[in-house]
Order: structure tokens, then C-alpha cells, then sequence
């Protein structure tokens, strides 16, 4: 087992620096540069002052030398700074992820186990309208644009009704404190991890439903039907933990995601969190933030994959064996 | 429309008219977008710094909606008869707001060491400057080279800031820790910012003027998308929507909430003025027919009235209307999609294709370039519409990759701060687009422009721009759109917010809430 993790370990560190080089030219390959931005933004600025900027910013220096400065700084821990915000990137990260990291571990407990159970009781109940409503649901919700259904949230719950906060992270100037303010916090969680959940509910229903039918057709079924197994026994030992696999590939998936944020949900609800950090890096050209942020997300992608492939040892013990 | 908003801002003039004594106390709640990167306003010029910062550092002057200097820092000034020396007298008990006295070194430290070197805009301004001196702890002296006539209108809080020489002196400005916690000397203080939430200013209670300000502290809500800014107003949170905070088409929605008004007024200084930048050099852009032709062949009565909500003005030329030597007396481009006909049939246009670059600030930008492209396509000008973000956009136009491409600058006030940049020939290098990116090459009107910058009178420089702005016209270096009118929406009970040429730039000093 330790082998194993370190082995993964080992390649997961190949597969990121190739994954930041790429970046680095990804980015630098796009219009523009964070000089211009800075200086369009100041609303004058002849040549020399833009490149004075540039030189200040190392950006006048060879494209490969630049890519070798910023890898020896992340294989020492430094992320590198950011000249726009005036602040080293590790500090801006680590400043939005608590935000971050709320809305997105929220909206994937809602949608796990919302998801999960839906799609158990409508396998359960495979035909029926109750099975058919649960399942013209999980389209709607997968097939709803996140930016359209964010804004009727908001219209809904915020402006017509006025039962929700309808942006932000917290009532700012209430100066809450203790339980207060965590209630606070928590009513301006509700519908961005709603949102945010929404489509992964959707799938987790639609993955979860489909694989418990596959498996109740299976021959272990029959046998356990067959000897006269209590139905509620098979549903839950055998059916569902099998049945489990696919979910817990797409919950690697989903969580390897949490750490990047959410672009649209953040911006809509004006939560304080990373994807926005990434987006605003990206249209200023915020070159240093901006592979920060890629950098931080990879590598929790590569994490929460091997995670995954850890719980499938627990999961399925077939694995574990293998 | 118009008349409704007009209506709107008449009946807030008649109540400013008639205010009662201002209220102490309360909190302003007011949208800032985008966040700005930093506030430290001597090292960043932005416009969402300068709205946050105005409030924390100040300039000598400030500037009424005519342009006519009021004291701010400075309680008086003397502008000897050759125009080459300025003598300002500062109030004697300013305070920075870590205790410590402003003096004259402050001054002369700003705009002598630190602001010549970070300052883009004003180190070509101080170009005019021969020396800077304190003779004593409430006198600064600046003397000129040679009079500049646009010299008493560089001293506005975005312009010239001051900036404190206690902490500042011998540091690496730049890197300073000292940069994210702004001292100035301004009527509120930095308190918090929450990166990504919000930003609170707090009350200096050692202001120099007695009683000001009225507010206890100021909210600044970083909200990025340009709905929620408007549900943030519709739901309470905030009361203050500062020019171009909501998309265009939720303006009059908005407006007509109870107790809203709007208002223009507080761009003045600025007198955004937007344009397309033609390419001079290369295709019909090229040939002064063809650009006289776009100037016809747009409806900007329609853009204006459509797209911004009837606010703003056609433009008549390279000058705003609010800006110092401006003149209507020039060559008049109605909507004449015939004389534009015959112009591009005189010039034997083929047909070939133009790119347009609009401008990627949001909705009304995009619309107002598929406005154009229809109102170009109908007397038979093929458009392409070539989008981009604002990084290509800069780059594009820094390197002349295009044929027309939306744009707006500002001012500044004074022609030769804000509008021979983009016109004399001097000015024609890549790698920036503040300056004549078209390519346009008239020597008369670079002498033009040269001569009434350091002219002495008024009336001497009013000639020479009003010639200036008549040879500009006739050729259409660039195609001018309108004079923007960005505005701003508050609750009426807001008193006081927009008294001066910057707005809500520097209009906290005097804002109070009505109970």
C-alpha cells in the first residue's frame, strides 16, 4: 500500500510540473500582457513607462528563462508574487480557499448525498411516477445553464420573496460574531451551494439510479433473492455498495474540483473565493496569480484522484486483492 | 426617456438648492467594481483606486463642474503675470492620518521624488516643471520652464496625490508593506479590506475642516457581476451605484425606484469622450472620404438615445463640451447615410472589408458595435466584427492591428492634457494606446497644439485650439461617437454625493445621510 501511494506520488509530481510548463506557455501565448493591462487601466502610459513596468516584472527576459525562474521558485515552495494585487500568491490563495473550500465541500455534500439517495429511491421504484418525477428533475437540473439558474435563484429567494441573502459571504458592516455570524454565513451559503450542487446532483441521481438497476439484474442478486434475503438487506449489502463504484469515480472527480472554485457561482453570488481570484488573474494577465491558482488545482486533482483510487480498495475488496 | 431623467436630476438640483444642515453620522453603503488592485493612489491611477482612495488621499486643489480650482490641501493660491510661478498656501493644522503634521516637504516629496517616478500620466506634465520648493512649512513653490496653460488643472487627488515623505522617503515605493495600509490626509481613513467582500473606510476625526465629514464610514462593495450589483441595490445592501456600475438597460429600471435619483453630473474633469480609432495609415480608412463617410453613416442619435439611456452628448469633435476650449464652431456630422453614399462613390470604395475591434467592456459596447456595423453595412461599408478581451484589445491597438476599433479616454480638463495626445505626430509610437494610434500626421495642427499649450491667456489658446478642433474635424483622424454620460444612481435621501468636476471621486467630504 505504501508503495503504491508513493509511486502515484512520485508521478503525480512528473505530471504537475509538466502540467504548470504547459500553462505557462498556454498563457503567455495569449494577447497582451499584465504591463499593458496595468497601464491601460491607469488610463496613460507611453512606451517607456510600459516598459519599465516589464522590466520590473521580469517579463523583458527570454520566455524560457522566465519559465525556469518561476519552476525553481515552485520546487522551493514559492508560488512567486503578484504585481498587480502587490502580494505574494500564496498569501492571496490561501486568503480566498476558506470561502472556497465552504462552498464547494457544501455544495458537494448536498449533492452527494441528495443525489445518491434520489437516484436510490427512484431505482426502487423503477416506473412509477414518483421515479419519473425524480428523474425529470435530474434532467432539468442537468441541462440548466449554472449562470441562468444562479440569476432566478437570486430573483426568486432574494429580490421577490427576500427570504435569502442574494450575494456575498457575509451581511458586511453587521459585525456578527460566534453563533451569530455563522448563522449569518450560513444563510449566504444557501443558494450558491444550491446552485453550484444542482448539476452534480443531477448526475450523482442519474449514475446512482442507472447503476442499482444494472446490478439488481445481476446473477449475486438473484442468488441473494433467491435464498431469501429481506429486500432491504440486498438493497443495501449488495445492490447499493456495488452499485457505489461509478459514484465514487464522479465524487473524485467532483472533489478534485473544490479547490478551483467556482467561476460562475462565485461571480454571480460574489462570493470572496478562488475562482474569481482565477478569473480576474486571467483577464489582467495576472501571469503569477494566475498559474498559482492552476497550480493549486492540479495538484488537488491529482490528490483527490488518488484518493479515489484508495477508497476503491475499501469499496470493492476485488481491488484490493488485485 | 431623457426627459424623465432630466426631470430626475432637475429635481435634485432644486433639492441641493434648498438642503437643510447637514446630518451627522450614518454609513454609506456604495458598489466598487472592479476591485481595485491596490489603494495606494500614488502607485495606481485606476479608476476603481481612485474612487476608494479619493476619499483617503487629497490633492492641493479640487475642481467645481466648471473646472474653476477650490482649495482642498491648498487654502489659497497666486499665479504670478508670466504664468511661470505658482505659489500655494496650505491650511497649517493637516494631519496625516497616523498623527504625524503635513508640511510643505510633504509636497514638494510627492511631486518632486515620488510621483515623478510613478506617475505615467503626471511626470509629462512635470516635464514643464523647473523646480519645486518650500520656502516655508505652509508654502510651496512650483516653477515652469515656460507657461503652461493647463498647469492649475494637474492638482486634483488622482493627478498630483500626496503622499506621506515620513513614510515613504528612501523606500523601495513599490514594495513598501506600508502599501496596504494607506495613510493620506483625506476626510476618511483606511480601516479593512476584505479581499474579494468589501472595503471599509472609517471617519478622520482630526480632519482639518471643522464638522467634515458627516459620515461615520463608508461600505465598498466589491460585486462582480453586473446583476447582483443592480439586485444589490434593489435589495437594500447598497445606496450608492457610481457611474457604470449596472448594465445600461437596467438603469431606467432602477431609476425608477422610490426614493432614486440620478444624476451625470461629476465626470466634468474627466469629459470621457468615446471614439472609434480609424487606421490612417493603410485600406480605406486611409482615404479622409471614407472616414468622413463613417461619420455620416452613423446614427449616434440612436446609440446615444438606445444604448445609454438618452444620456450623454453627440460628440462635435475632439473636444467634450465640459472640457476648457471647447467649440461647437466646427464642420457638423449629421446622420446622412446619402452624403455618405457619394463620398465612398467619389472615392471608388470597392467593398473590401474593415475589422472592427469593439470595445470588451460589456453589454452596451458590444451592441453599440453591431449598432455601427448595421449603420455602416446600410450605405455599403462591409464590417467584420473582431472580438477580443481587454489584454488583446490593448495589444491590438498598441500594435495597429486594425481598421476601426472602439475606444474612450479622458481629458483631464485641459486640451493639452487629454486631447493632443492622441493627435500630434510627435505622439505616433507603437507600443501604447495613449497616444495617436491612428497615425494621423497634420503638422499645422501639431504647431497648433504646441503653441496654445504654453500660450498665457485664455483667449490666446482659445484661438488656437478652436482652429485646431476645425482642421481636426474636416480630416476625421478618428471617428468621434459621444461624450459619455455615466450615471450615477443613489438614494435621494443621499445629500451632497456629486458637488465637484470628479463626483463621487471625492465627494464623501461633503455626502450626508438625510434621517
Amino acid at each position: 500500500m505504501l508503495r503504491f501511494i508513493l509511486m502515484r506520488l512520485g508521478k503525480a509530481a512528473i505530471i504537475l510540473i509538466a502540467i504548470l510548463t504547459l500553462n505557462f506557455f498556454l498563457i503567455h501565448a495569449a494577447p497582451g500582457d499584465p504591463a499593458a493591462v496595468m497601464a491601460g487601466e491607469a488610463g496613460a502610459a507611453d512606451a517607456k513607462f510600459i516598459a519599465q513596468l516589464r522590466e520590473q516584472f521580469g517579463l523583458d527576459k527570454p520566455l524560457l528563462t522566465q519559465l525556469g525562474i518561476y519552476l525553481k521558485g515552485v520546487l522551493q515552495f514559492d508560488l512567486g508574487f503578484s504585481y498587480r494585487q502587490q502580494m505574494p500568491v500564496a498569501d492571496l490563495i490561501l486568503d480566498r480557499l476558506p470561502a472556497t473550500l465552504l462552498l464547494t465541500m457544501t455544495a458537494f455534500v448536498i449533492s452527494l448525498l441528495l443525489g445518491t439517495l434520489a437516484g436510490v429511491l427512484a431505482s426502487a421504484r423503477v416506473g412509477k411516477w414518483s421515479d419519473t418525477a425524480i428523474s425529470t428533475l435530474a434532467l432539468l437540473f442537468y441541462a440548466t445553464p449554472l449562470y441562468w439558474a444562479a440569476l432566478m435563484a437570486v430573483l426568486l429567494f432574494s429580490v421577490y420573496f427576500n427570504w435569502l441573502p442574494g450575494f456575498g459571504y457575509e451581511t458586511v458592516g453587521a459585525n456578527y460574531t460566534g453563533f451569530r455570524r455563522a448563522l449569518d454565513i450560513g444563510q449566504h451559503l444557501i443558494l450558491p451551494a444550491t446552485t453550484l450542487g444542482l448539476f452534480f446532483m443531477a448526475v450523482y441521481m442519474r449514475m446512482t439510479r442507472a447503476s442499482m438497476l444494472e446490478v439488481s439484474q445481476l446473477d449475486f442478486v438473484k442468488t441473494a433473492r433467491a435464498k431469501g434475503l429481506k429486500s432491504s438487506i440486498i438493497q443495501r449489502r449488495h445492490i447499493f455498495r456495488n452499485a457505489m463504484l461509478p459514484v465514487v469515480t464522479l465524487a473524485g472527480l467532483q472533489a478534485g474540483q473544490l479547490v478551483g472554485g467556482a467561476v460562475l457561482t462565485e461571480t454571480v453570488f460574489a462570493w470572496p473565493g478562488i475562482g474569481r481570484l482565477m478569473f480576474e488573474a486571467l483577464a489582467q494577465r495576472d501571469y503569477n496569480l494566475l498559474l498559482g491558482v492552476f497550480f493549486v488545482s492540479a495538484a488537488m486533482v491529482l490528490l483527490f484522484n488518488l484518493i479515489t483510487d484508495i477508497l476503491y480498495r475499501f469499496v470493492d475488496p476485488r481491488i484490493r486483492v488485485a | 426617456m431623457l426627459k424623465r431623467l432630466t426631470t430626475l436630476a432637475a429635481a435634485m438640483l432644486v433639492s441641493t438648492a434648498l438642503h437643510a444642515e447637514p446630518v451627522e453620522g450614518g454609513r454609506a453603503n456604495v458598489v466598487i467594481q472592479p476591485e481595485p488592485p491596490s489603494l495606494m493612489m500614488g502607485l495606481v491611477q485606476n479608476g476603481p483606486t481612485q474612487m476608494v482612495a479619493g476619499q483617503i488621499y487629497e490633492g492641493l486643489l479640487r475642481y467645481d463642474e466648471k473646472l474653476q480650482p477650490m482649495p482642498q490641501l491648498a487654502k489659497s493660491w497666486e499665479v504670478s503675470e508670466d504664468g511661470l510661478t505658482y505659489t500655494f498656501k496650505l491650511h497649517d493644522n493637516i494631519k496625516w492620518h497616523d498623527g504625524e503634521p503635513f508640511t510643505s516637504a510633504d509636497v514638494v516629496f510627492s511631486a518632486d521624488v515620488f510621483l515623478r517616478e510613478t506617475h505615467a500620466r503626471l511626470r509629462t506634465s512635470l516635464e514643464h516643471v523647473e523646480s519645486i520648493t518650500a520656502p516655508d512649512d505652509t508654502t510651496v513653490v512650483f516653477k515652469l520652464k515656460q507657461p503652461f496653460g493647463p498647469f492649475l488643472g494637474i492638482f486634483e487627488a488622482g493627478t498630483m496625490p500626496m503622499v506621506p515623505k515620513h513614510i515613504y522617503e528612501g523606500t523601495d515605493y513599490k514594495n513598501n508593506p506600508a502599501n496596504n495600509t494607506p495613510i493620506g490626509t483625506g476626510p476618511f481613513k483606511f480601516t479593512e479590506w476584505e479581499k474579494g467582500s468589501h472595503i471599509l473606510l472609517t471617519k478622520f476625526e482630526d480632519y482639518y475642516e471643522e464638522g467634515k465629514p458627516y459620515l461615520d464610514e463608508i461600505y465598498w462593495h466589491v460585486i462582480p457581476d453586473a446583476a447582483s450589483r443592480a439586485v444589490a441595490y434593489e435589495t437594500g445592501v447598497v445606496d450608492i451605484l457610481p457611474g457604470g456600475s449596472v448594465e445600461n438597460f437596467d438603469v431606467q429600471r432602477i431609476a425608477d425606484m422610490d426614493n432614486t435619483c440620478i444624476t451625470d453630473k461629476g465626470w466634468e474633469y474627466f469629459g470621457p469622450l468615446s471614439w472609434m480609432w480609424l487606421n490612417n495609415r493603410e485600406g480605406p480608412t486611409a482615404d479622409k472620404r471614407f472616414r468622413q463617410a463613417v461619420m455620416y453613416a452613423m446614427d449616434r442619435n440612436f446609440a446615444r438615445d438606445a444604448l445609454w439611456n438618452g444620456l450623454g452628448k453627440v460628440a462635435t469633435g475632439p473636444v467634450s463640451s465640459s472640457t476648457r476650449f471647447y467649440t461647437d464652431d466646427v464642420n457638423q456630422y449629421d446622420y446622412d447615410p446619402e452624403k455618405a453614399k457619394a463620398l465612398l462613390d467619389e472615392m471608388g470604395y470597392d467593398g473590401e472589408t474593415v475589422r472592427l475591434l469593439p470595445l470588451p467592456y460589456g453589454e452596451t459596447w458590444q451592441r453599440w458595435a453591431e449598432a455601427v456595423k448595421q449603420n455602416l453595412g446600410e450605405v455599403g461599408i462591409n464590417v467584420e466584427i473582431v472580438s477580443t478581451d481587454v489584454a488583446g484589445w490593448n495589444q491590438k491597438l498598441a500594435e495597429w492591428d486594425y481598421d476601426m476599433a472602439f475606444t474612450y479616454l479622458y481629458q483631464y480638463g485641459d486640451p493639452a492634457l487629454g486631447v493632443a495626445r492622441s493627435y500630434i505626430s510627435t505622439n505616433i509610437a507603437k507600443g501604447s494606446q495613449w497616444n495617436n494610434v491612428e497615425g494621423y500626421e497634420n503638422t499645422e495642427v501639431d504647431a497648433l497644439f504646441d503653441k496654445a499649450a504654453v500660450a498665457v491667456t485664455a483667449e490666446e489658446r482659445q484661438t488656437l485650439y478652436t482652429e485646431a478642433q476645425q482642421k481636426l474635424v474636416d480630416d476625421v483622424p478618428v471617428a468621434w461617437l459621444l461624450e459619455l454620460g455615466f450615471p450615477t444612481i443613489y438614494r435621494c435621501n443621499v445629500k451632497d454625493l456629486v458637488t465637484t468636476a470628479i463626483g463621487v471621486n471625492d465627494g464623501f467630504k461633503d455626502a450626508y445621510i438625510e434621517k
